[in-house]
């Protein structure tokens, strides 16, 4: 059997933590091999290992066959290893020429030559039908694209084997297809790529074998063919996982959330969200589907008093709360789940307790003619955690030191417990595993069953379709369709999104 | 426990090492670094005198280096603080040699006026950043100069007939204290040390235990999930820089009814200010922190008077010495990577 790479019972120590214990990853020449497991599993300590900015304790590590110490990313280059982080390392005034030569410049008597490097980047770009322009400049072109240079990054210094870190967690849907593509066309070129990520549904449409790590520990691996989502999920979570989530028929009753042609301006002044009709019963959840961009920020912005909307209304249990400062309209019964987990939803250097009562820290009991009562706090805090399942240390840990899963269930139990009578949910499960998702999808719909309205809000059509009691899609800052999840498709909801088609939405839209 | 102990070690290191290089200045220039130590020594704790006049001038940079932290707390940088304190030592004489009224009143009328004054000149950069996002420290730093050639103007034109320093407050005004002077064999140790204490409670408490300093330092940390969270951002910048320029204003205020007794006018900065910057940074922002580090920093500059007095050593040999602790406090960022080292290959 050729492997390329060999990683053989690496074992590698944090203080106080065994991040990879006995892990063995064989890779083949020429497939595409994902690595497989929850938030925190280790698999990204495991490919810093062959990256060489780990040294591992134990274990031995080969590629092409030959026993190799890597001791440093300068040596994995000059192996052919090439990594695309999963945060990107990139200099956003400079072009994308200029980044993929940073610190390989080529040059001529002392002079860099960006002539050649643009062209020789403009060649590569086209080899692998990556779309690049060498020209610009990387603040000016869109994730996706900032993602394609990391990978040109790799391949200009001549990467063989290609590491992706969870390269999907930031794209669209539309992105992630174009990403499977790529890759479909390095190796076709010969190229190995190992593919770190915790779904599912990517592995069975692009990976020939998969390795899953759970909690450190090398689980085993299995070819893609011979295995389903089922079976992975379970060997990747210890348990059986349920993907359809348990939930009775909706009784929706009243109407919670009222919006009445409203529009809103973004940043830029230009018009995003137009003449939107959308309401929310209580004891229903209205999924928003959509492409990014097409308005669903302002949306959430305008309702919860973020951002002013310049017409129509918005009422909440008939009450008018358009344009009112965030806290009233909190106070009226509205939570929220943020997009932005670490710019909107947490306060990072606080600690779990402190961000429990971000919103009602005013409140009794938790603070009495202004002064804290931080006893209280840590009591609701200590609630949270054991009711919300949040893997946390203490209540005084800061909420930097959790992982993403956790931090999100902690926004969630904050908002939840609060338990509004409208409850937005903006991208919930991002970057979470299915172990959290499923967790926190459950969440949702007792929400729902306790009589409330739940607003989702997702670019994960799964999440949307699973969720949802009826769907509204978003199309250039209007709801254009309102369609029955179990009635639709993927394929005809992603139409829709594209603004290819349009259904008469207006009445149906208020339910 | 280890972590309190660990930041306790940072600031006595950066002291170490800055006695240390010190010492390699003096003995580079021939001078003996033992004897100017001892001298310095002797002039912090060698008599009452000494002891008192230290204390005095540990006063407003409590003051100031609880206005720096503050901000600092709170997410802004108040580089201000020097036109505050001058525009707060004004206010304070001014009451004090304008009022007649009981000491009761008239007192903690003056140094409020102080306190108001000080917060009135930092509402400005206050209102600028939460209004217009300009960014506070330019605000501040021109404000400094305003602060200085203003109140230069106010003692020769207004309070004054072109003369240089104002009249002494009255006696009602007055935060001297014969006790005190008498117990420090007539230094001019006054009741503002007390005031400087009341305040770092005072500041420790609005940040730890209220619900304003919650908010305030949420906003500092994170303007964005607080606002999320229903806090208004624009009121707590503006808010965080009037409680510091008052602590500002305060220290001022201390220097005129305390030390000097009247406002006089200045050809510079008092300094006083700017080192509230240096006096923060070794406190770690905490107001124990400031309290004992001002008490370093003011013993230092007090003890310092007396090396030239003791040895032969010049003035400028003494200012370098007390740039370099300062030097080494403000580079405590890589004494805390030097020691983060050293503990890694511990655990190891
Ligand atoms: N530099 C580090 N220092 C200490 N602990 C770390 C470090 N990097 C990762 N860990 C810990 O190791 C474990 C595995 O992390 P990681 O490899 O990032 O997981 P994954 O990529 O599978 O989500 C986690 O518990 C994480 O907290
Ligand atoms: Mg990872």
């Amino acid at each position: 059997m050729e492997y390329v790479i060999e990683m053989l019972n690496i074992r590698k120590e944090f203080p106080g933590i065994v991040a990879n214990d006995n892990v063995t990853l064989q890779v083949k020449k020429g497939e595409i091999h994902a690595l497989l497991g929850e938030n925190g599993a280790g698999k990204t300590t495991l490919m810093n290992v062959l990256f060489g900015l780990y040294q591992p304790e134990k274990g031995e590590i080969r590629v092409n066959g030959k026993p190799v110490k890597i001791t440093n990313p300068n040596i994995a280059n000059e192996l052919g290893i090439g990594m695309v982080h999963q945060h990107f390392m990139l200099v956003d005034p400079f072009t994308v020429t200029e980044n993929i030569i940073l610190g390989k410049e080529p040059s001529k008597a002392g002079k860099i030559n960006i002539k050649d490097a643009s062209k020789k980047v403009r060649e590569l770009s086209e080899k692998y039908q990556l779309s690049v322009d060498p020209d610009a400049k990387i603040k000016d072109i869109s994730v996706g694209m900032q993602q394609r240079v990391e990978i040109l990054k790799t391949l200009y210094r001549g990467a063989e084997i290609l590491i992706f870190d969870e390269p999907t967690a930031v794209l669209t849907p539309q992105e992630i297809k174009e990403l499977m593509l790529i890759m479909k066309s390095l190796v076709n070129e010969g190229k190995s790529i190992i593919l770190i990520t915790h779904k599912l549904k990517e592995i069975m449409e692009v990976c020939d074998r998969v390795t899953v790590m759970r909690k450190g520990v090398g689980i085993g691996t299995v070819n893609v063919s011979e295995s389903d989502p089922n079976s992975l999920a379970s060997l990747m979570v210890g348990r059986d996982v349920v993907f359809k989530t348990e939930k009775k028929e909706s009784v929706p009753t009243d109407v919670v959330l009222d919006i009445d042609g409203i529009s809103v301006k973004d940043a830029r002044g230009i018009q995003v969200v137009n003449q939107l009709n959308l309401a929310v019963r209580a004891g229903e959840i209205v999924g928003i589907a959509g492409i990014d961009g097409n308005g669903q920020t302002e949306l959430i912005e305008a309702i919860t008093g973020l951002k002013k909307t310049i017409n129509g209304s918005i009422k909440i249990n008939g009450k008018n709360i358009q344009n009112l400062k965030p806290r009233k309209i909190s106070e009226s019964g509205v939570g929220h789940i943020p997009e932005d987990r670490h710019k909107h939803g947490l306060v990072l250097d606080y600690s779990i307790g402190e961000n429990i009562v971000l919103q009602t820290y005013y409140q009794k009991p938790f603070s009495k003619t202004g002064v804290l009562n931080y006893s209280k706090i840590y009591d609701q805090a200590r609630n949270i955690i054991a009711e919300y399942d949040v893997r946390t240390p203490s209540e005084y840990t800061p909420a930097r030191a959790l992982s993403g899963g956790n931090q999100q269930k902690a926004i969630i139990g904050r908002e939840v417990d609060r338990n509004p009578d409208l409850l937005i949910a903006a991208q919930p499960t991002r970057g979470l595993d299915v172990g959290a998702i499923e967790f926190i999808h459950k969440r949702l719909i007792e929400q729902r069953d306790n009589g409330k309205a739940v607003l989702l809000i997702s670019f994960e059509l799964d999440e949307i379709l699973n969720v949802s009691d009826r769907v509204a899609v978003i199309y250039e800052g209007e709801i254009v369709a309102i369609v029955n999840p179990r009635e639709t498709t993927e394929q005809e909801l992603g139409l829709m999104m594209a603004g290819s088609k349009r259904m008469e939405a207006g009445d149906k839209s208020r339910g | 426990m280890v972590k309190k102990m660990f930041g306790l070690l940072i600031p006595v290191l950066s002291v170490v090492l800055g006695l240390l290089a010190g010492a390699i200045i003096m003995l580079v220039s021939g001078y003996n670094p033992v004897d100017a130590y001892m001298a310095l020594f002797f002039g912090i704790f060698g008599d009452s005198y000494f002891l008192g006049e230290a204390i005095r001038t540990v006063t407003p940079y409590i003051l100031a280096g609880l206005a720096v932290a503050f901000a600092f707390r709170t997410g802004l940088f108040n580089i201000g603080v020097e036109g505050q304190l001058i525009v707060g030592w004004l206010a304070a004489v001014w009451v004090g040699i304008t009022f007649e009224l009981p000491m009761l009143i008239h007192l903690p009328l003056a140094i409020l006026a102080g306190g108001l004054a000080g917060a009135v000149w930092a509402f400005i950069p206050g209102l600028l950043k939460a209004k217009f996002r300009v960014h506070e420290v330019i605000v501040s730093i021109m404000l400094n100069y305003t602060a200085l050639h203003v109140t230069n103007y106010i003692i020769s034109y207004v309070l004054t007939d072109k003369l240089d320093k104002t009249n002494n407050i009255f006696e009602t005004a007055t935060l001297r204290s014969p006790l005190l002077s008498g117990l420090t064999d007539g230094s001019r140790l006054h009741w503002g040390i007390i005031v400087a204490i009341i305040c770092a409670i005072i500041m420790w408490f609005i940040l730890e235990k209220t619900t304003t300093g919650f908010e305030l330092k949420a906003v500092g940390f994170n303007q964005h999930a607080s606002e999320y969270a229903g806090m208004n951002v624009n009121r707590n910048i503006m808010m965080s820089m009037v409680i510091s320029g008052v602590f500002a204003g305060f220290a001022g205020a201390m220097e005129g009814l305390g030390t000097f007794g009247y406002a006089s006018i200045k050809s510079g900065f008092t300094g006083i200010g700017f080192d509230g910057i240096a006096v923060a940074l070794l406190g770690a922002n905490t107001a124990i922190g400031v309290v004992l580090a001002a008490f370093l920093f003011g013993g230092l500059k007090a003890g310092a008077l007396n090396i030239p007095v003791e040895t032969p050593i010049p003035n400028e040999i003494v200012d370098i010495v007390i740039a370099l602790i300062v030097f080494f406090v403000a580079s405590s960022y890589f004494i805390r990577w030097i020691l983060n080292r050293i503990n890694k290959k511990g655990v190891k």
